[in-house]
């Protein structure tokens, strides 16, 4: 499941200015640290803790996860581009790893 | 045939209270004693103050989809929409979305930067057992509007989170 890279579409193509729903899902356990295994070993805590979402450079959307959002975390969110250009996405986990996503949007009769 | 299967059944049950029983005792009583407690409405009203740093709270603006009712806490999907056009000097700049009965009553926060269209949010979120959902939402001008929406959860459908 950590292998897996987050999957992310938006609309290919775009009309500048209107509204775009953005939708992203990371593969995460996003473990709180509370979680025992059976053999009453503490499983260390591991969640997605920020999301950024830039689209050419520019800040769009970003948000702070805590314990209460659930694994494999999904977040669909909307997106007001001036033209074509590219998203960028990023998923900071406690464990100090990022997973990386793109993508691209042209704009009608480009 | 059926009577050697219900033997080997009982025979695996005796097993496992033999070799097990001391630690199923240990887990059963650390189930009754969970380590983490969880958040008292008292918390959110808190965390809500620390948020808006006393101002007032208005209602209104903010819609939110949440089922009733769900039997698996795990993955209870949630969407949030506030009414606001978005425009440079009109807009939202962030959102709280806080559980009053999870063990953290912080779930996530949103922050809308430049290029973010209208509020419109749907994601994925735990709730540990029946209780209320409060979301926050931080306009541009300094003010703060709230809604709350009851979400409540199967006998031991909980979410842990």
């Amino acid at each position: 499941m950590e292998n897996k890279i987050p999957q992310v579409k938006v609309p290919a193509v775009v009309t500048p200015g209107e509204d775009i729903l953005v939708r992203t899902k990371a593969w995460h356990p996003m473990e709180t640290g509370w979680r025992e295994t059976h053999d009453g070993q503490t499983v260390p805590r591991n969640r997605i803790n920020k999301f950024v979402c830039t689209f050419d450079g520019t800040d769009v959307f970003s948000a702070d996860f805590h314990s209460g959002v659930s694994e494999n975390p999904y977040l669909t969110f909307r997106a007001r581009v001036p033209g074509a250009g590219v998203f960028e996405f990023e998923w900071h986990a406690d464990d100090g790893s990022v997973l990386r996503a793109s993508a691209r949007v042209g704009v009608a009769g480009a | 045939m059926y009577e050697l299967e219900i033997a080997e059944v009982r025979l695996t049950r005796r097993q496992v209270v033999a070799a097990g029983g001391a630690a199923a005792l240990t887990a059963a009583l650390a189930g009754l004693m969970p380590a983490v407690a969880e958040a008292s409405p008292k918390d959110v009203k808190k965390t809500l103050a620390e948020l808006t740093g006393g101002a007032p709270l208005n209602e209104g603006r903010i819609a939110i989809d949440v089922p009733p009712y769900t039997q698996y806490g795990k993955q209870v999907r949630i969407a949030v929409s506030v009414d606001s056009p978005m425009s440079a000097d009109d807009r939202v700049t962030a959102l709280h979305v806080l559980a009053e009965r999870n063990t953290v009553p912080e779930v996530a926060s949103y922050h809308f930067g430049a290029l973010a269209g209208e509020v419109r949010i749907s994601t994925r979120i735990r709730v540990a057992r029946t209780q209320i959902l409060v979301v926050a939402a931080e306009m541009s001008d300094g003010t703060f509007h709230v809604g709350k929406a009851r979400c409540k959860v199967a006998r031991g459908g909980g979410g842990c989170g």
